[in-house]
């Protein structure tokens, strides 16, 4: 059961990772949310996105952005590191969010099989 | 599209996407009256008369990077294939409020949907944007407003993704509990 309680305890849990990491992410994982990446599965991307961040307290913010224009290749992903650097991930599925997630944000190695010049 | 929540979440991106402070959101199925009512409003830009008439057009948009606006337009054909209708208000510079209606007992009514997650991703696309949301399933009503909960969590932001699938589960768990 879930109750307001909780939220002291997910309180205290947020401030303990405040004070022993630094604040600043690594990464930022951006998912196209428009109709276009809704339609073609964005919904259980984002969901595993945010659930293994949460699990594994990966270094990196999990957002959401409008159409990114390129409809045809969604769910899309893209991950943007510290110097601005993007990465591209497209056809997106949760299988290879979590994928993504372990190998570009845990290991800091770009999952190329995925990325948008592999496809094209 | 698949579920009301899917609808709901439409409207409710382009509410944020309109540069709202505040969401309101009523769900609610009422059996004697066979009615399901759905409100969003919002504080947001809003729109003027013109761009109001064309919204529920499925050609009309502000967007340049596509051509075609559809989030009014398929919760307004969901309402009129569901014996009700769609009705917005709007006034630049103060809100837009969005009443949708059709008949419970509908046989082409969509399922509920999953509202905990569709709740998740509005907060999850802006943080600072509050809400007020309502439950309604004839006696029973559940309110969930994100001031009460910031105010639990101190400082933390709403988009921590330990906070935003706690939100997920807890609303899912009030708005599905068995006795409804
Ligand atoms: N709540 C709102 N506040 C202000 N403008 C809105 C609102 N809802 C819709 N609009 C306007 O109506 C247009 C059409 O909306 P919609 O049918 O959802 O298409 P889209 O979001 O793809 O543009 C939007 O581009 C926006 O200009
Ligand atoms: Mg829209």
């Amino acid at each position: 059961m879930k109750s307001l309680a909780d939220l002291i305890k997910l309180r205290e849990e947020a401030q303990k990772k405040v004070d022993v990491r630094e604040t600043n992410k690594d990464y930022r994982v951006v998912v196209g949310m428009a109709t276009c990446g809704i339609a073609a599965g964005a919904r259980p991307v984002l969901n595993k996105l945010v659930e293994e961040v949460s699990a594994n307290d990966y270094s990196c913010t999990v957002t959401q952005t409008g159409c990114i224009g390129l409809c045809v290749y969604e769910p899309i992903v893209e991950v943007f590191d510290k110097d601005g650097g993007k990465t591209t991930y497209v056809h997106v599925n949760p299988e290879k969010a979590k994928e993504i997630l372990e190998s570009h944000i845990k290991e800091g190695k770009i999952l190329e099989k995925y990325t948008i010049d592999a496809v094209k | 599209m698949q579920d009301l929540a899917m609808y709901i979440l439409e409207i409710l991106m382009n509410s944020i996407h309109a540069n709202s402070k505040l969401i309101k959101l009523l769900i609610s199925f009422i059996t004697k009256d066979d009615e399901v009512k759905i409100i969003i409003e919002d504080n947001g830009k809003g729109m003027d008369e013109e761009r109001l008439k064309t919204v529920v057009s499925p050609f009309s948009t502000s967007r340049t990077t596509r051509k075609i606006g559809l989030g009014v337009a398929f919760l307004k054909s969901l309402c009129e294939s569901c014996e009700g209708d769609l009705v917005i208000e709007s006034r630049v510079g103060v809100g837009t409020k969005t009443v949708a209606t059709y008949r419970l007992s509908n046989i082409d009514t969509p399922p509920l949907g999953d509202i905990g997650e569709m709740m998740m991703f509005a907060i999850q696309a802006n943080e600072a944007i509050d809400y007020e949301f309502d439950f309604i399933k004839d006696n029973y009503h559940f309110s969930f407003n994100t001031k009460e909960i910031r105010e639990q969590l101190g400082g933390i932001n709403l988009d921590n993704p330990d906070i935003l699938l706690w939100i997920k589960d807890y609303i899912n768990q009030e708005i599905r509990r068995e006795d409804l």
